[in-house]
């Protein structure tokens, strides 16, 4: 069975769902498409069964593709990439399940008329999405990368543009111009890796040989700056965040997990990957001015996200700071600050994806998504104000919940880096603990207006859908050891890539080289 | 210098011949066939005529001989006019190709009801009895008129000398122009553009025949080689070679719709029957290019300093020029005549990649590769798109306003999607060919130092998908706006709806699998002199 192509599969398996979907109406297309996304959940389970936690790129498969181009189809799955599939195939099933009545003509969340029986369509995009990502994940060739990297654009942006609230289509071209925007940067630097590849021999796209090329200093940084920009308007990071508020504020709950929780983390892992796997000198050259803007991400989005009305633009916007503190960890070039990045990548998937359901819930039970209008929910709806809160303590970074021990990860990477930079990191916990339960406060607390005295609680199907969210965040609380041992090895190897061409910084080196001798020594056996 | 004895090699520019041929036989069928039978008779022979011409370039491209040690392949035929060689014998093929699905919608009858697209009667005024009365007729000489046109355009980038290039240039242009006025609806905006078009494309044949004199003044030849012969020699007024070559630029960029030339696209592609619009953007543009090519590569190679900076320039404002003023079109074929603009420039940035063979690697994507590439990729996507134009209509005709294409995507999906698929091709979108088309144009200029121009590009393509983007947004996330009159979907024969499942057939294939494509034109191999 070692020969199987388990990666093509897991790619090929939502995608042969997003053909099939289409041909099917109402009720049997929501039960197909899940079932597709449930069979992707088993069989990338499956891969993570066979995967060896030792660390390096596994179950590969290598196909000539273009020649002409030096472009290979080549998958291959290492301890980061096993993560975000794991995250992806999850929170499918549970994003189709949540939106299960998302068409239905009663659900007064869509007072423009959201038009009806269009469920099969849903489906089929969110499955495509989850093919394109999960290929993006696995994928060694930079130009087959680039390629998913676009491509997962169409069905996003018909996602967005197809269901949601009023103002949708607007939101929907905003994502694509500043996505496709940042995609075309990094065609660039696709197109500057060919003529470097092409000048040092013969012209490849392999990750592997791409991360063996000696790469000119300036070209180099010039590359690394296309790479990272791409990444940061994907992340998002500030400056270019601006289309994150809006397009969560229009699109569907379930479309924002998809694009928060899924899509959005390709761009931090494309940093891991692409920045640091190809650039390395280059990526501890811009150290200075990324963590300045991580921390400006942090700050800001907490701030902006405290002073929100809508809950689906505030959630988005606590996003921002997270992917602030995934960025911070990234480049504080430290095993705490790797691991601890990839562990909030994961963790932040769980606790948002909770968090913007749950609002979901609320809102399609309200008819409005206005802090200013909710209120007193949690007298009528108990168990769904209760998830809101857990949902909320998550992203706040209690201990006892996941979160808490990635966000400590990269903290005490910051100070390690410099205490100044740890100092205005922590600032972002205490802003977290404001958004989170003021809005809590508002939404959930106080008089019950008389119209939401009906409203039910939570449903069975609605249970069943943040079930193993919950169950994750508490359970990689107190045991976060299957994440560490994913990560761990994958740290590991890149600290060791990244140390070769250039000393680690110092306060750092300890960590840095432990985990690289042990690579070292495995390497030998 | 070697001495050539004048062959004309028959056996190698038959397909030409058959092409120019057909058309005569096409003249004499206007005169001797009843006019019942015209129709039916002209398109099988243009069909005939076109498929038996691509078998043949097939043909000969399978056997042209290896010169220069087997870095090219082809024969200087038509006592040296005519160049078969591997990059005429690749532009012949998409010559073809497109021809055959352009002729397909010049040949529907369906969506007019029973009758062409093309006006009934030519010489009648629009709006009078005459007019009136030639309702049910058909002008037949459409189809002779569109093999001359194909005729030019395979002579044209097969030129070995100015003065065939030329004799192509007008022989191409001339039915083009006349076609362009046959409009059956709309007839004022046909007529104008047809006059903007002969009246601009006259001036800038004048301005190539200049150039030709003084080109001739400083070489003494007309000989693409002979010119390259005695720049190498660097030999006489080098002023008169620079004005030359800048004369001779502007007749082929007016071709090509380069800017400051380009002001005829938007005007002709709105005015012309969409069906002649469609042939004239995908065809005009392989043979334009493929002149163009061999003018630089083959008479001006060893001169490559004087023109690469001027047609960066060029390119750089081509594209920004077409991107911006597409953005604020509201008529779909004024948009897509922007998009052409914009994607010339995308192609002759293709054309500033150009380096000595010995600057590359082994296998690395040269410049000609890549502008061949560029051009099929293309042509399938702007050919589909004016197909679907020709089939959006209502009660007076097509309907090209924008907002008359609100919601089209929820009444007829297939169709939008068709529109949409290659709106995202020409866009670049990953997965289609434009993308790959796009990739190998910029790469070629990038290795070869002229990353500003690609920089510029890549600003462009982001303008550019706004407009995309934006038209696919109207099809399907827009309602119709109150008093507007939504257009409807005519259901076409089998003519245009193939033309339509070919091109995005063709799309989807080169975007996932370009790599034969692009093995094709490398194995075209170069110019021979």
């Amino acid at each position: 069975m070692s020969d199987f192509p388990w990666l093509s599969v897991l790619v090929a398996l939502p995608l042969v769902g997003a053909f099939v979907v289409p041909s099917l109406r109402g009720t049997t297309a929501k039960q197909v498409g899940l079932g597709f996304s449930l069979a992707t959940l088993v069989l990338s389970v499956l891969v993570a069964a066979q995967y060896e936690l030792d660390g390096g790129m596994q179950l590969t498969e290598t196909y000539e593709w273009i020649p002409a181009f030096g472009v290979h189809f080549a998958l291959g799955v290492d301890g980061l990439g096993l993560l975000m599939v794991l995250l992806t195939t999850l929170l499918v099933p549970i994003v189709l399940l949540a939106a299960w009545r998302e068409d239905e003509v009663d659900n007064p969340a869509h007072v423009d008329g959201n038009p009806q029986g269009k469920a099969h369509v849903f489906v089929a995009w969110a499955l495509a999405l989850e093919a394109l990502s999960l290929a993006v994940f696995l994928a060694t060739d930079v130009f087959l990368f680039y390629i998913v990297f676009e491509a997962t654009l169409i069905p996003a942006y018909f996602l967005v543009g197809g269901f949601g609230r009023v103002g949708r289509s607007a939101a929907a071209v905003k994502f694509l111009m500043f996505q496709l925007a940042g995609g075309l940067v990094l065609l660039v630097g696709v197109i500057g890796l060919y003529v470097v590849s092409a000048q040092a021999g013969s012209p490849s796209y392999l990750l592997s040989d791409l991360m063996a090329l000696d790469i000119d200093t300036t070209a180099g940084r010039w590359l690394f700056a296309t790479f990272f920009i791409a990444f940061a308007v994907k992340a998002p990071l500030f400056p270019v965040h601006t289309w994150l508020a809006d397009t969560t504020g229009r699109a569907t709950p379930g479309t924002s997990v998809l694009l928060v929780c899924v899509l959005d983390k390709i761009g931090t892992f494309g940093m891991l990957r692409f920045c640091l796997g190809i650039f390395p000198e280059a990526s501890q050259w811009a150290t200075p001015l990324v963590v300045t803007l991580a921390l400006i991400s942090i700050v800001y989005g907490a701030f902006v996200a405290i002073g929100q009305d809508d809950v689906l633009r505030l959630i988005g916007l606590t996003s921002l700071s997270h992917f602030g503190f995934i960025v911070l960890g990234i480049f504080v070039f430290s095993s705490q600050g790797g691991t601890g990045s990839i562990l909030y990548m994961v963790n932040h998937g769980l606790g948002t994806a909770a968090l913007f359901l749950v609002a979901g819930y609320v809102i399609a039970r309200r008819g409005t998504a206005s802090i200013r209008e909710l209120g007193g929910q949690e007298k009528v709806t108990p168990v769904i104000a209760a998830l809101l809160l857990i949902g909320g303590l998550a992203t706040l970074g209690l201990p006892g919940l996941s979160p808490f021990i990635s966000e400590f990860l990269v903290i005490i990477a910051a100070f390690d880096y410099a205490w100044y930079v740890g100092a205005v990191a922590v600032t972002g916990i205490v802003l977290a603990a404001i958004y989170v339960l003021w809005m809590y406060q508002r939404t959930m607390t106080g008089p019950t207006p008389e119209r939401a005295t009906a409203d039910e609680d939570l449903s069975l199907r609605e249970g069943i859908a943040v079930a193993p969210l919950v169950v994750a965040l508490v359970f990689l609380g107190f045991y976060p050891a299957p994440l560490l041992d994913a990560a761990d090895p994958y740290v590991g190897d890149l600290m060791s890539h990244v140390g070769v061409t250039d000393d680690p910084p110092e306060v750092t080196a300890p960590a840095a080289d432990h985990a690289g001798d042990e690579h070292a020594e495995e390497g030998e056996h | 210098m070697e001495f050539t004895k004048p062959v004309l090699a028959y056996a190698e520019i038959w397909p030409l011949i058959a092409v120019l041929g057909v058309a005569c036989l096409g003249v004499l069928a206007e005169a001797l066939l009843a006019r019942p039978h015209r129709h039916r008779a002209q398109v099988l022979l243009a069909g005939t005529g076109l498929v038996a011409a691509l078998v043949g370039t097939v043909v000969v491209g399978t056997r042209l001989d290896e010169v220069a040690d087997g870095a090219a392949r082809g024969v200087i035929g038509g006592a040296g006019s005519v160049v078969v060689d591997g990059p005429t014998v690749f532009l012949w093929a998409l010559v073809l190709v497109f021809s055959l699905m352009g002729l397909a919608l010049f040949a529907e009858r369906k969506v007019e009801a029973g009758v062409s697209v093309f006006a009934g009667q030519a010489a009648a005024l629009p709006g009078s009895d005459a007019e009136r009365q030639a309702q049910g007729l058909d002008h037949t000489e459409v189809y002779p008129l569109m093999m001359f046109a194909i005729g030019g355009m395979m002579l044209f980038p097969a030129s070995g000398d100015l003065l065939t290039m030329f004799v192509a240039l007008e022989v191409l242009s001339l039915p083009l122009y006349l076609l362009s006025g046959l409009a059956r609806r709309r007839r004022l905006l046909s007529q104008e553009a047809a006059l903007k078009y002969f009246l601009l494309g006259a001036f800038s044949s004048g301005f190539f025949l200049y150039g030709m004199a003084l080109v001739y003044g400083y070489a003494g030849t007309l000989d693409l080689g002979g010119i390259d012969l005695a720049i190498r020699n660097g030999s006489g007024n080098t002023g008169m070679l620079t004005i030359g070559l800048g004369l001779l630029l502007v007749g082929l960029l007016f071709k090509v719709g380069a800017v400051p030339f380009h002001s005829w696209t938007p005007d002709v592609y709105q005015g012309a029957p969409t069906a002649v619009t469609g042939f004239m953007a995908a065809c005009t543009k392989i043979a334009a290019f493929g002149a163009l090519l061999r003018l630089l590569y083959v008479g001006f190679g060893a001169d490559r300093w004087t023109w690469q900076p001027v047609l960066g320039v060029i390119a750089v404002l081509t594209m920004l020029v077409g991107a911006l003023l597409a953005v604020v079109q509201t008529d779909v074929k004024r948009m897509l005549g922007y998009s052409a603009v914009a994607h010339t420039g995308f192609l002759l940035t293709g054309v500033l990649g150009a380096q000595a063979a010995g600057d590359l690697a082994v296998g690395q994507v040269t410049s000609l590769q890549a502008v061949l590439f560029y051009l099929a990729t293309y042509s399938f996507a702007t050919l589909g798109a004016f197909a679907v134009v020709t089939l959006v209509r209502d009660a007076s005709g097509e309907a090209t306003g924008l907002d008359r294409w609100a919601g089209l995507g929820k009444r007829s999906p297939l169709v939008a999607g068709a529109f949409a698929f290659f709106l995202l091709s020409m866009a670049g979108i990953p997965l289609t060919a434009g993308f790959a088309g796009k990739w190998a144009v910029f790469t070629v200029a990038m290795s070869a130092g002229a990353w500003p121009v690609v920089l510029v590009a890549i600003t462009s393509s982001v303008i550019a998908i706004f407009f995309y983007v934006r038209t696919i947004q109207v099809m399907f996330f827009s309602d119709v706006a109150e008093g507007t009159e939504p257009a409807a979907v005519s259901v076409p024969s089998m003519l245009t709806s193939g033309t339509i499942a070919v091109a995005v057939l063709g799309t989807l294939v080169l975007g996932v699998v370009p790599g034969p494509l692009l093995e094709l034109a490398a194995d075209a191999g170069q110019f021979i002199r």
